[in-house]
């Protein structure tokens, strides 16, 4: 089994399954009403220039968030659903 | 006699919700504002088969919580107006996340028509939808659209208007959400079901639902009837710990979970991938357009294109509104008699509303390249680019537009600037950017500083501008950071934002946007600024001379033995007329004040001008030194008259540049700041926190200044 990172430390290209989206409050409402939730495949696109935020692709559409959000999920790399 | 049909399109941002709008209705549409809320209001009329329907556009939203205003108006107005038909417009080339609004209008019970917009897009992506399985597995008519080509318009309508004829009833759609939730559901529902009556024609379900997601709205509609509340709320508290301590989560997100899931079980029916697209030519733009290096400096690019475009094209235009105003100024003049009637119809009110309409080209244009950026996907970009830096000081990465906007190059508007905030949804990131706009160079504050650069700083202009520029930012950043630490201190909302994919804009969309903004802007010069300027006029005008003072003067000037000396006396007597004005005596009384600065009551009094619009600080001065009537754009005579004048230096005149860029917003921004944020209140805070801010930059300049021997 791959071991378990958050989503700032996936590098550009790499692909991942999300596990555990670990905040609530409005942060974790907006990610889970945005299809950021456990079982989720993502790819990251890329990051701004100064490395913050990510883009990530998930559900054939492209997200951005900040890399403290990015703390919030931990992800499975390179694994499948 | 059939009644007419009210039809509400709900659907995600981005989904091209306002194609569909603008497709359905043409040029019949109303714009306005929900009551108390920045939120805006559309709605318009079709035509079906000889009958009309009136369209009402929602809000752009992901979802329909109590969070955010936008998703607040778009249920409040589905539960207390109970629309006929709700048409959900969802983009079939991201169908999984635009269900996720669908199922909630479902479980709300509406009923539903679904626009399957933007399959051109999806069958590039490869996707194959199968509209008429995902119309039987959800049991509300799909149809399938592409807005921006008018392409399925009329099947969308017949489908919406045979929906309405039914007449259907509201029948909420029941989702599992995991047994422990349901059970927890169900309890809840069974209070509520004894209430029922109390709660309209919601389901007791769908209140239960919203009880335990924590949807503060429904449960203080829950707490205004205390016995209910009494026996609700414990249980809902019991039945949400025991789902938290069981399910090590919160029942919101749980609910959430199973509502993807839900969906995702649908969407694996009805959704065929031909080939799986991993990068497409929108990721690609981005790995150029968002690149380290290339991504700033195209970012840059764009920007000054903007502003070279804006005032490339609006020059003529706004030259031809100037010489309309000044016809019109000019017809009137002729017509009247002199006095104070012509006085208040020429200067007051044909030069006050004058001012502010003559920038309408310019700002239309402005709102033209606004739209470009926002209908491309490109806006998001910005803000995904610039949002590590303005984060900084509490700003958002949208907020660099409005910031631009508002004269951040420049020569813009704050007028504008404050509108552009309308992009930002965190509301204590868009208040600190809303006051900070004004700290920009704006278009009418360039004459100021070319005035008093050409006089004192002759031999360094472009270096003057530019350094003013860098002061600006720095002020206007350090003034939002002080903001966010002491007034507006808070969490920073979420960022998590979507970056939609680019696509180029269609010129119905940008003209139709233009328009309606252009039109705002508008309709706001012909009713509030027509009164303040009207104010400034009486300010600056009355009280005239005394009877015996204005003869003795008539009496010098018809004396002059020359015209030049005729002329020069015209312009001393207006000076006099001035400074026993209301504005001539409040320079005067000023002065107490603003010594330290080393102001005194001429420039005291273009100040108290320039609040009506600053570029009247250059004409003002003018009177005040007798010079009659400066035209801001040629003012050398003005600038070799102060560098002459005894008690001018560069240091009192880099003072005062300092405290124009500064101090309080003109009149039309202030009414903007009042109608964006929608209380008097941040309109007036900003008037205070500006001035006091120059008050205390120019006496730290003028004092500093003098301690180190440069005055």
């Amino acid at each position: 089994m791959t071991p378990e990172v958050t989503l700032r430390q996936l590098k550009p290209g790499q692909r991942a399954v999300v596990k555990k989206v670990g905040t609530g409050g409005e942060l974790g409402r907006r990610m889970r009403e945005m299809g950021l939730l456990p079982g989720t495949e993502i790819q990251v696109i890329g990051r701004a220039p100064l490395k913050d935020p990510v883009e990530i692709k998930l559900r054939g559409y492209n997200l951005t968030l900040r890399n403290n959000e990015a703390d919030f999920i931990t992800v499975e790399i390179g694994g499948e659903a | 006699m059939s009644r007419q049909y009210t039809i509400a399109l709900a659907g995600n941002p981005n989904a091209g919700k306002t194609s569909v709008f603008n497709a359905l209705t043409g040029a019949r549409q109303h714009v306005g504002n929900y009551p108390g809320v920045t939120v805006e209001y559309k709605e318009g009329l079709a035509q079906h088969q000889g009958r009309t329907v009136q369209v009402v556009d929602l809000p752009g939203t992901y979802s329909l919580t109590a969070y955010s205003p936008e998703e607040l108006v778009a249920r409040n107005y589905l539960i207390g107006r109970r629309p006929d038909v709700v048409v959900d417009v969802v983009d079939a080339s991201n169908l999984e996340r635009n269900l996720y609004l669908a199922v909630q209008l479902m479980e709300l019970g509406v009923p539903l028509v679904i626009c399957l917009n933007m399959v051109d897009v999806a069958k590039t992506r490869g996707l194959k939808i199968d509209a008429d399985k995902l119309s039987r597995l959800f049991g509300v008519p799909v149809v399938s659209t592409v807005a921006r080509q008018n392409q399925g318009m009329s099947e969308l309508l017949a489908a919406a208007v045979e929906l309405a004829e039914s007449k259907p009833e509201w029948h909420p759609l029941n989702i599992s959400y995991g047994s422990d939730v349901d059970q927890g559901v169900a309890e809840v529902a069974d209070i509520l079901q004894g209430a029922q009556e109390r709660h309209g024609l919601l389901s007791a379900r769908w209140l239960a639902v919203k009880c335990l997601e924590g949807d503060q709205e429904v449960i203080e509609r829950v707490r205004e009837t205390p016995e209910l509340a009494e026996k609700l709320l414990p249980v809902c508290g019991r039945v949400a710990g025991h789902i938290r301590s069981t399910m090590d989560d919160d029942p919101d997100s749980i609910i959430a979970d199973y509502r993807y899931g839900y969906i995702t079980g649908i969407t694996r029916q009805v959704v065929s991938s031909e080939r799986e697209v991993r990068m497409d030519l929108s990721d690609k733009l981005d790995q150029v357009l968002t690149h380290r290096l290339m991504g700033p400096i195209f970012l840059f690019a764009v920007l000054y294109g903007i502003y070279n475009f804006v005032f490339w094209a609006s020059e003529v235009p706004v030259v031809w509104f100037e010489q309309f105003f000044g016809w019109l100024g000019g017809a009137v003049e002729g017509t009247l008699p002199p006095g104070v009637l012509r006085s208040l119809i020429v200067s007051g009110i044909i030069g006050g509303v004058g001012g502010v309409l003559g920038f309408a080209p310019l700002i239309a244009f402005m709102f033209f390249a606004i739209a470009i950026m926002e209908d491309s996907g490109y806006m998001a970009r910005v803000a995904y680019i610039m949002d590590r830096v303005l984060r900084i000081f509490g700003l958002h990465g949208n907020s660099v537009m409005a910031l631009m906007v508002g004269g951040g190059l420049s020569g813009g508007c704050a007028v504008p600037g404050v509108m552009a905030t309308r992009t930002l949804k965190d509301p204590k990131a868009r208040l600190a950017t809303i006051l900070t706009v004004p700290f920009m160079n704006c278009g009418a504050k360039l004459p100021v500083y070319s005035l008093l650069i050409a006089a004192f700083f002759a031999h360094r202009q472009a270096e003057m501008l530019f350094l003013l520029t860098l002061i600006s930012w720095g002020l206007g950043l350090g003034a939002a950071k002080l903001l966010r630490v002491t007034l507006l201190r808070g969490e920073q909302a979420p960022f998590v934002m979507e970056l939609p994919p680019y696509r180029a804009p269609t010129m119905k969309g940008l003209v139709i946007h233009t328009w309606e903004r252009t039109w705002q802007y508008a309709k706001k010069a012909g009713t509030m600024i027509l009164g303040v300027s009207v104010l400034m006029w009486a300010a600056m005008s009355f009280p005239g001379l005394p009877q015996e003072q204005d003869a003795a003067w008539q009496k010098r000037i018809d004396a002059a033995p020359s015209a030049e000396a005729r002329l020069e006396l015209k312009s001393n007597r207006a000076q006099d007329e001035l400074a026993g004005t209301i504005a001539g005596r409040a320079g005067r009384s000023l002065t107490v004040l603003t010594d330290p600065l080393g102001f005194d009551w001429r420039a005291n009094v273009a100040l108290v001008g320039g609040f009506a619009a600053k570029e009247v600080i250059v004409s003002t001065l003018g009177v005040a030194y007798s010079l009659g009537e400066v035209d801001p754009e040629h003012s050398q005579s003005l600038s070799k008259r102060l560098a002459a004048e005894k008690g001018w230096n560069p240091l009192k005149a880099f003072a005062l540049i300092i405290f124009v860029m500064v101090y309080a917003p003109c009149l039309a921004t202030v009414v903007m700041i009042r109608k964006e944020t929608g209380t008097w209140r941040w309109a007036l805070f900003s008037v205070g926190y500006n001035t006091l801010i120059a008050y205390l930059l120019a006496l730290a300049v003028f004092q500093g200044g003098r301690a180190l021997g440069l005055g």
